[in-house]
Parts: C-alpha cells; structure tokens; sequence
C-alpha cells in the first residue's frame, strides 16, 4: 500500500505540530502515520509517570530529546501524601541513559529525585541543556553540583518551589570558567548562601542569561552588582530585598534597575524594607508579571507599586493588598490576565487584613482579560460570585478558597451553589475549578450541567451524598483529573462511573466514604485502572470490605500495578483473584 | 451519614447558636462520623510553627492557635514557613533570649520595648532580681552580636545594639569582674 506522500514529506509536515494533542491525534489516523509520528517525535509529554513505564516510552518513540514527567498527585502540595508513596524518577533516568544518550531536556513536576539520578545525568546526557524541577523534593545542592560539573552545554536549571537538602552553596563554584551557555537560573527555593563571587563571574560569563532568580539569602547590597553584569535580563528574582538604609546602596540600586530595559518580571522580595521599594519604580511600567507574594509589604506601599504597573499580565500577592489595593489594580492593570491573592496568616479564623470578595469582584469588572484566578479570602457570597461570573464569562480558571471550611454566604447564611453555579454557566471555557465554602449536592448539579470543557476540579468538605459525585462524573465530558477530600462521596457513585475513570488522568479521594470492598471490587472490574488504596493507619491486607478507606488514588495505565508501593499502598483487585479473603 | 450535622461555622445559622470557637479551626474530626477517628494534625506544620507560635504567646494579643486539619487551608510548606518565620520579627518585636550564669533556665525579652539601655538593665535586674553594672555587681551584660562575637553592653548606640543583638548573656563572677558595664 504505498502512501499518498513520501515520509519526507509527512515528516516536514509533521515538525509543524508542537504540541502533544496534535501528535496524538496525527497518530490515530492510520498505523502508517502512527509509525512515521513516533519516529519524529522529539517532546513526550507524560502527565502521570505511572500511567505508562520506561519501556513503553521507549518502544514507542526511538528519538526522544524532551521528556516532562509528573509524579505525585496534586494533594501532595498540601502534605496530604504520604511521605514514601512514590513519583521516584530513579528508573526512567536508567533507562534514559541507556537509550537516548542525545537527550536534552528533562523536566519533572513533584518526583523524587535522588543526587544520584542528578549524577546520572550529568554524566550520562553529551547535550544536556534543559533542566527543570518543580516542586521536586529527594536532592541535595550535592546533586546540583554534578549538573554544574559536568554539564558543559547548559541552559536552563529551573528549580522552583523545590524541597532541596542544602548541605553548603558551594555547588555553584562547581561550574567550569568554560562554561557560558546559561540562560536561565532560578534558584530561589534554595536556602544556603552560594558564594557570591562565583555567582558574579558565572553572570559575567553569561551573556545569553534572561532569566535569573536568587535566593533570599543573597544580600541586597550585591544586588546591583549583578544587574550591572546583567543587563539583558528579562526575569528577575530579588534576595531579601532588605538593608540598612544607605544612600549609596539605594542609587546604585536605582541605576541598575533602570539599566535593565528589557526587564519584564520581577519576583523575590523577601523581608522587604519600604524604604528601598522606590528603587524598582522605572521597571514597574515595563513589567508583565509581578511576584510579590513572599513580600510583607502593605498598603500604601503597595498600591503604590501597583498603580504603576499599566502592562501588567499577572499578578502574585499576599491578601495584604486589600480591597484598595485590588481597587488599584482594577483601576491600572487593564491587561492583568492571571490574579493569584495569597493569605498572610492563613491559620487563624479572623481577619489580619481588610480583605474581602469586594477586592476580587472590583478585578472582575476592572480587567477584561482576566482569566485566571485563585483567591483566598474569609467571606464571600452568592451576590458575589454572580457579579465575578457576569463581569468575567472569559474565565478559564477560577480557583477560590474561603479560609473557613464549609462557610456559608455570610450575607444569607445560605449555601454557596448559586454562587459557583453561576461560575460555570457564564465561563463557558472553565478548564479549571476549585471550590470552598458551604456546597451541597444541588452545586455539583450545576458543574455536571454546565461545566463541559471543565479538566480539573477540587473539592473539599462539600456535598451532601453520592448523588453529588455522580453528577460530575456522569455530567463533565471533558474532565481529566478530580481531587475530593472530606466529601460524603462514597461506592455507589464510583461505581456507576467506572467507565468514566478510564477516560481519566486520575481521581483523588481522602477522608470519604469509599469503602475497602468497593476498591477491590473497582480494581476487578476495571484492568486498565490503578486503584491504589493509600492507609497508614491499618494493615492494608486486613481491613474489612466494609470499612472505609483513608485515601485513594485511581488512575488509568498500561503499565499495571506498580512496583514500587511502599507498605501503606495496596494496588486493589490485583492480587485478589488468587486471595478470596 | 449527613455531614450537615458536624457543620462548624464563624458564623452561626439563623435560629443556631454556635459560638465563635467552635469553628473548624478548632474541631476539625467532628464531622467523621462512622470513620476511624484520628486526629489529623499536620505535624509538619505544627513543629514548624513551633517557634512562631512560642512567640505569639508572648505577645498575649496573638489568637491561640488552632489546632489544624492537615492540608487545609491548601497553602504550600514553603508559603507558610519562609513567611511566618520572618512576619512574627517584623509585627511583634525583637525577642532575644537572655541567659544568666547559673540560672537553670534562660527568659525572653522583646528589645522593642525598651527606649534605651537604662531600661533595658533595670528590666534585666528586675527579671534576674539582681543588680547590674559597677558599685561591686557580679554581673556583668553582654550579647553576641551578627558576627557572632560576644561583646558588652553598652557600647554601640541603641538603634545598632537592637539590630545586632542575636542573644543575651549576663555573666558572672571573675570573668566578669572589670568588665563593668558601659551603660
């Protein structure tokens, strides 16, 4: 059967499609555009790592230069993991370097990785240039030193929101004087104080480096220092943003932050002293994206900042910012497209700061393009939500979280369903929704009608019964992964939608109502499904069919059950057909 | 199985009355009605708001802390601890530890407090009930500065002595005899 094209062809054509949807799709049009597409594909996507294996990946697609994995389930972000649960990235990499020494890229989210994959990387990958690891944990700065030893043609070590071992800041010193491709450091989660005169010669060295994030413990009298060096710069994380008032440090700082002209972002701002603030103030027109989120920075200093940021594209910031504060921003950033308010004293039930919904409504209606939201904030409302869904029907993340669980309308004390039913209908393109607040059953009524293109959703202490679970289940065509804890949720639910969770990433649920015996009989029925049973509290292999279960974690793979379950992780309906107890 | 009945709210229905402290920040398993009943308390979270909420109480106007449902609300590790460790220093004072040869145990003072360094000694001497200073005292204040070098009190202005003061030692007997006190 010859093909309408040559390979050539096809392939030229094919190196067009960049993202992993597009291939997919190409693949499942006949086996010979699926042969032609994997022996192309340069940049494999894996959204679970235990959904497939190294040996799937590897039969798959020969010619794999980028590989993005991700580990453990988002839960984990709030210690709701247990610690030894999985995501080791161990393996892959063995296997990676026995089978594509030309890879170039490896970037993980939320995977154990050890130093001595870190070894293995360095000494196993010629090209390497792209490493980036968020919110990985498992490592220490010894680790960074054998990427910077021996990764001659490094570009990017992105480390965010990582959990490192700092055992010294020597790491840094381990760069060779050869080396001059860096074009990206962040290094902003990393605790110790790398020497500062191997940080300055490595800027120096460097002058494709557009991206560069220091720790807080670099001091801010150096700061000027390095944006001297650097003033190409177009993203920049500040250390502790805090010394002693000096006039020469000030100007010297205003001089470097007006020298970088292409400076575009901004995070950092550990301990902030309000004094040095002003200095910044030139770059603040130019900036499209503002991380203040670690800086206990008030109002009047911080809408001073804000009013000043006409071309801002998202925002990062602690609820200090108050209601005036998002007035401001309602007011000056006409282009914000992502809003992020964090709380500053999140564990204690009355307000430190005059936050209130008022502050998210005033953003809804200032800013035309905001599309993507996450709120913390103590009250909020029915009245509320309908005016963010009316003003903003081009949301397509809405993240809320009102501190108090299960807290009602504080105006009418009823339940919030309306409010987030209203959120769903109006934003029509909601892929992601995370809810809080007082919610019964009628409010996953809503989300299964409405919310069609929804691809992520989190729910907590919400739902009156099963009912609830099963209208998104049966209502939300297009989810993908759904994360519930504390929910009345429990077998007849699951069970009716077992179908579901096959054209699913994955389900999360904690503290519900999912019993033993349901979890096994899910892991009989459905082969191509993990249905892991995570309890620390009992013997996993001796807990009654009718007791609850802790926590469950159910996703597809053609991998089977895993082989790296740690005692309190139980793979369910697996092994039992042999064991009938 | 109605999860309605372990409602707990800041804010109490018509006709309820909840009072304040019955939030879910203080109960936070009521509501697990027919499961295995464990406290959930992030231990994690909790050791490392060991230290700030050691010094909350001091304060006496921090509100006591409540007891935690793990994970909520979602705030990474890293937000709460980065954050909480530098925002007590900044809002509730300068705390340093003072210790006093041969007492069994060390105080807490807040430098903030003080105007200057004869308030600081007179607090000092009140605490320790002891006196301070020349006329033939034993004891002799000093602190470890920044640099970690142990100096006397007295020497630097006040506004530098309180920045760079980590802790506080009054020593005593023949090493400190001589030194007096600079203040």
């Amino acid at each position: 059967m010859t093909h309408t094209f040559p390979e050539e062809v096809l392939e030229h054509v094919f190196s067009f499609l960049n993202t992993q949807h597009d291939r997919n799709t190409v693949s499942l049009v006949c086996k010979s555009w699926y042969e032609m597409e994997r022996w192309c594909r340069k940049r494999v996507f894996i959204g679970n790592c235990y959904a497939v294996n190294p040996r799937v990946l590897i039969q798959r697609f020969p010619e794999v230069k980028s590989i993005e994995l991700k580990g453990k389930p988002h839960f984990a972000d709030f210690n709701l993991v247990p610690e030894g649960w999985g995501g080791y990235v161990y393996d892959w990499i063995v296997e990676m370097v026995r089978v594509y020494p030309m890879l170039e890229e490896i970037k993980l989210k939320r995977m154990v990785v050890s130093d001595e994959c870190l070894e293995m990387i360095g000494k196993g990958f010629k090209y390497f240039r792209v490493l980036s690891l968020v919110s990985c944990d498992g490592f220490s700065t010894d680790g960074l030193a054998a990427i910077a030893a021996n990764c001659r043609n490094l570009r990017v070590l992105d480390l965010r929101e990582c959990e490192v071992e700092d055992l010294s800041g020597y790491w840094m010193s381990h760069f060779p004087d050869s080396f001059t491709s860096l074009e990206c450091l962040n290094m902003a989660c990393l605790n110790s104080e790398v020497s500062f005169s191997a940080l300055e010669r490595l800027v120096a060295r460097s002058p494709n480096l557009k991206i560069l994030r220091l720790n807080r413990a670099v001091p801010l009298e150096k700061l000027s220092t390095l944006l001297q060096l650097a003033p190409q710069l177009v993203e920049f994380g500040t250390g502790a943003y805090s010394a002693d008032v000096s006039t020469d440090v000030y100007s010297s700082l205003v001089a470097a932050f007006s020298g970088c002209k292409d400076l575009k972002d901004l995070s950092g701002f550990w301990d902030v002293v309000p004094a040095y603030l002003p200095a910044f103030y030139s770059v603040c027109s130019r900036l499209t994206c503002l991380n203040l989120s670690y800086a206990t920075i008030k109002c009047p200093d911080l809408t001073k900042i804000v009013s000043q940021c006409h071309n801002l594209q998202r925002l990062l910031v602690l609820d200090y910012i108050e209601d005036t504060g998002l007035n401001s921003v309602a007011l000056t950033c006409k282009d914000l497209r992502e809003l992020r308010v964090f709380p500053s004293d999140p564990f204690v039930a009355d307000p430190n700061v005059l936050l209130t919904e008022e502050g998210l409504v005033s953003v809804s209606k200032g800013c035309p393009k905001l599309q993507s939201v996450l709120y913390f904030c103590r009250q909020m409302s029915n009245s509320a939500l309908i005016s963010i869904a009316q003003n903003r029907p081009n949301l397509t993340c809405f993240r809320l979280c009102i501190l108090e669980p299960r807290a009602p309308d504080y105006l009418t004390f009823e339940p919030l369903d309306v409010g987030f039913g209203s959120i769903v209908e109006n934003c029509k393109d909601l892929k992601r929704l995370s809810m809080s607040g007082l919610l019964t059953d009628r409010v996953f009524e809503y989300i299964g009608t409405h919310a069609k293109k929804l691809d992520m959703l989190s729910i907590a202490f919400a739902g009156d019964s099963d009912l609830g679970l099963h209208y998104v289940l049966s209502g939300c065509e297009s989810l993908r992964k759904l994360e519930i804890r504390d929910c009345p949720f429990g077998d007849k639910a699951l069970l009716a939608n077992a179908s579901k969770l096959e054209t699913m990433r994955s389900l999360w649920m904690s503290s519900c109502n999912v019993s033993f015996g349901a979890c096994k009989l899910l892991g009989q029925k459905m082969p191509d499904l993990n249905v892991e049973v995570i309890d620390e509290r009992e013997n996993l292999y001796s807990i009654s069919e009718s007791d609850p279960v802790e926590k469950l974690y159910i996703y597809r793979t053609v991998a089977g059950e895993r082989s790296d379950m740690p005692n309190f992780v139980r793979t369910m309906g697996k092994d039992d057909m042999y064991n009938l107890s | 199985m109605n999860m309605e009945d372990g409602l707990c709210l800041t804010l109490g229905l018509p006709g309820r009355n909840e009072p304040d402290t019955e939030s879910c920040y203080k109960n936070n398993n009521n509501n697990n009605n027919n499961k295995r009943s464990q406290p959930e308390y992030n231990d994690d979270s909790i050791e490392s708001k060991g230290s700030s909420i050691a010094k909350e109480s001091d304060m006496d106007t921090a509100p006591a802390p409540k007891s935690q449902v793990v994970g909520w609300p979602p705030v990474r590790n890293y937000r709460r601890i980065n954050f909480q460790a530098k925002k007590v220093e900044t809002e509730s004072g300068i705390y340093v530890k003072v210790s006093m040869d041969g007492a069994p145990y060390l105080r807490k003072i807040d430098l903030k407090v003080y105007k200057g360094y004869p308030e600081l000694l007179k607090a000092l001497e009140n605490m320790f009930k002891l006196t301070i200073g020349y006329k033939g005292s034993e004891y002799a204040p000093t602190y470890e500065d920044k640099d970690g070098d142990w100096m006397l009190v007295g020497d630097v202005p006040w506004e530098m002595f309180i920045v760079s003061c980590k802790r506080m030692r009054i020593m005593k007997g023949s090493e400190a005899k001589g030194l007096g006190c600079n203040v």
